[in-house]
């Protein structure tokens, strides 16, 4: 349903989205993942056709972005970063204005409206002045005005920022309710937000789209920089020299003190799990082995691995 | 032209559902009454040349004041992204709140009536002159309404939209009168002179409706509204 190939923008100096090529899936529910400046806005605004690209090409719902705007559009629900919305409407009119502006067919209109209030749970604010409502409210209109017309493809910037809990929780099952028969494309730089809703997830950074897949997927592919954590009693640079031979074993470093235990971090190769080897190399020696699990990668450590953050 | 329409819609409705629109309705109806009553009654004289000929004055510094917030507002809060990404070509959205705007400045203009009653009440004005006076009033507020709408589009400050909208229709304005076409070199002199909002709108007023004058106010509409559906499609 979305298809991007070879896309880049440049503003001045910087490149906010550099080459990048993705799918979605018609009825998929597609996660963008990056931290603040990542590309992520950017590249929903050149979705949506507000941003023109400067190389790339790019269809939404079979039309390209930039010969046939107004078919993409139409066919294209989209909430914007930070839901700007008119604050001196009232819910009603700003949605009977989506209705008009949209051309949505007369006959039609009144029912959709009635839809979009009840899916959004809107009724009861229905005659209030958008400006007036609460966050959460406010979020619900924004949503009810993207999905107003049915559309085919929903492109959602951060539609849960600034919510409390219950709020994201209400908003996420509402997206996830859209997305068993849209095709939906969501942006978030919270990840068990994505977990949460998402099929499947695309990390960018600093405009490059370094990571794709299922969550599972991702973790698969970040594997290699996993990690061993040990607290063994004995002599510390012997244990350190010890580990550092087993098979599977980068290197080991002195990890300090920690309740009492001397701890070391041991990183291991790709797709090796030397934590027999180790037990046994340390029970060989006779020290005391009081602590080794396998640090496991979620999401958020795969996250920061490809973004390049500070790791553990 | 349905989309058009309900932009228009939205901005007649939200200027009344602010303080901006009643606040320019406020200022204008006192100014203008206040001005021509002033006048009327020790003159004597049962005719609104007067009021014709201050009335462009007001508009030049209030015009701006209807469509500062048109754009600019759209920008700071971000509906842009909103209204730009609905299937609305620029233009259609430009032409929404020309429309908008000009049915305040009709509503306004509607406003001064008990002016024009008190004047035919008390004596017996020319029937054409008051009506072609009107008509030279609508076209020299929409050609500002278009200006101001640019002005908008230029910036998100309400303000700045405001002041560059009251130069660049003063400028407009004052660009055919006398004193600035000798001052300027001769050169220029026939095209400032045909260039002018203030020549073309005293022709009008005059009572000969010649269809060259409201080409000229046609033209200067949409040639400022061009520009502005060509500023919005350059958006980065």
């Amino acid at each position: 349903m979305i298809s991007v190939a070879g896309v880049s923008k440049r503003f001045g100096g910087t490149l906010a989205v550099d080459d990048v090529s993705f799918e979605v899936a018609r009825g998929e529910i597609l996660g963008l993942l990056g931290p603040n400046g990542a590309g992520k806005t950017t590249t929903m605004r050149i979705l949506s056709c507000f941003l023109a690209t400067d190389t790339g090409r790019a269809t939404v719902a079979g039309y390209d972005i930039a010969a046939e705007p107004l078919e993409v559009r139409r066919r294209l629900g989209y909430l914007p970063e930070n839901n700007p919305l008119y604050f001196d409407m009232t819910v009603g009119e700003y949605l009977s204005l989506v209705a008009e502006v949209r051309r949505v067919p007369r006959v039609d209109k009144v029912r959709l409206i009635a839809r979009a209030l009840e899916g959004c749970g809107l009724g009861p604010v229905r005659g209030r002045i958008i400006g007036q409502l609460s966050k959460g409210y406010r979020q619900r209109v924004g949503l009810a005005g993207a999905l107003l017309h049915d559309p085919e493809v929903l492109i959602l910037d951060e539609p849960t920022v600034g919510l409390d809990p219950t709020q994201i929780i209400e908003i996420r099952e509402l997206i996830r309710g859209i997305g068993s028969e849209k095709t939906v494309l969501l942006s978030s730089h919270i990840l068990p937000e994505v977990e949460a809703t998402c099929q499947r997830v695309l990390i960018f950074n600093e405009g490059h789209l370094v990571g794709q897949g299922t969550p599972a997927e991702l973790a698969a592919q970040a594997r290699g920089s996993e990690f061993v954590d040990l607290a063994v009693r004995g002599p510390r640079d012997q244990i350190v020299r010890e580990i550092a031979a087993v098979p599977g074993v980068v290197e080991c470093v002195d990890a300090g003190e920690d309740a009492g235990a001397p701890r070391f971090r041991v990183r291991c190769e790709a797709g090796a799990d030397p934590r027999e080897d180790l037990a046994a190399a340390i029970a060989r020696r006779g020290w005391g082995l009081l602590e080794l699990h396998a640090e496991r990668l979620s999401l958020e450590d795969v996250f920061i691995k490809l973004t390049g953050g500070e790791g553990k | 032209m349905r989309a058009a329409w309900a932009i228009a819609v939205k901005e007649f409705r939200s200027a009344f559902a602010s303080p901006v629109a009643y606040a320019y309705l406020v200022v204008f109806l006192a100014f203008t009454n206040w001005f021509f009553f002033r006048s009327f009654f020790v003159l004597g004289d049962a005719t609104m040349r007067g009021f014709f000929s201050l009335l462009p004055w007001t508009l030049v510094f209030l015009v701006p004041a209807l469509t500062m917030r048109l754009w600019s507002e759209e920008r700071k809060f971000g509906t842009l992204e909103v209204l730009l990404t609905w299937p609305v070509r620029e233009r259609e959205a430009v032409f929404g709140k020309f429309l908008g705007g000009l049915g305040l400045l009709a509503v306004s203009l509607a406003g001064t009536a008990p002016i024009a009653l008190t004047v035919f009440a008390l004596g017996h004005p020319d029937r054409g002159p008051v009506l072609a006076g009107y008509l030279g009033l609508l076209c020299f507020g929409a050609a500002g309404l278009a200006v101001g709408i640019y002005a908008s589009a230029l910036t998100e400050n309400q303000i700045v939209a405001y002041v560059a909208g009251v130069a660049m229709t003063f400028a407009l304005f004052v660009a055919g009168e006398d004193f600035v076409i000798v001052a300027a070199p001769a050169s220029l002199a026939p095209l400032l002179s045909g260039a002018g909002l203030g020549a073309h709108y005293w022709s009008i007023g005059r009572g000969v409706i010649d269809s060259r004058d409201l080409l000229y106010f046609a033209a200067v509409i949409f040639f400022f509204l061009y520009l502005t559906t060509r500023r919005l499609q350059r958006r980065g």
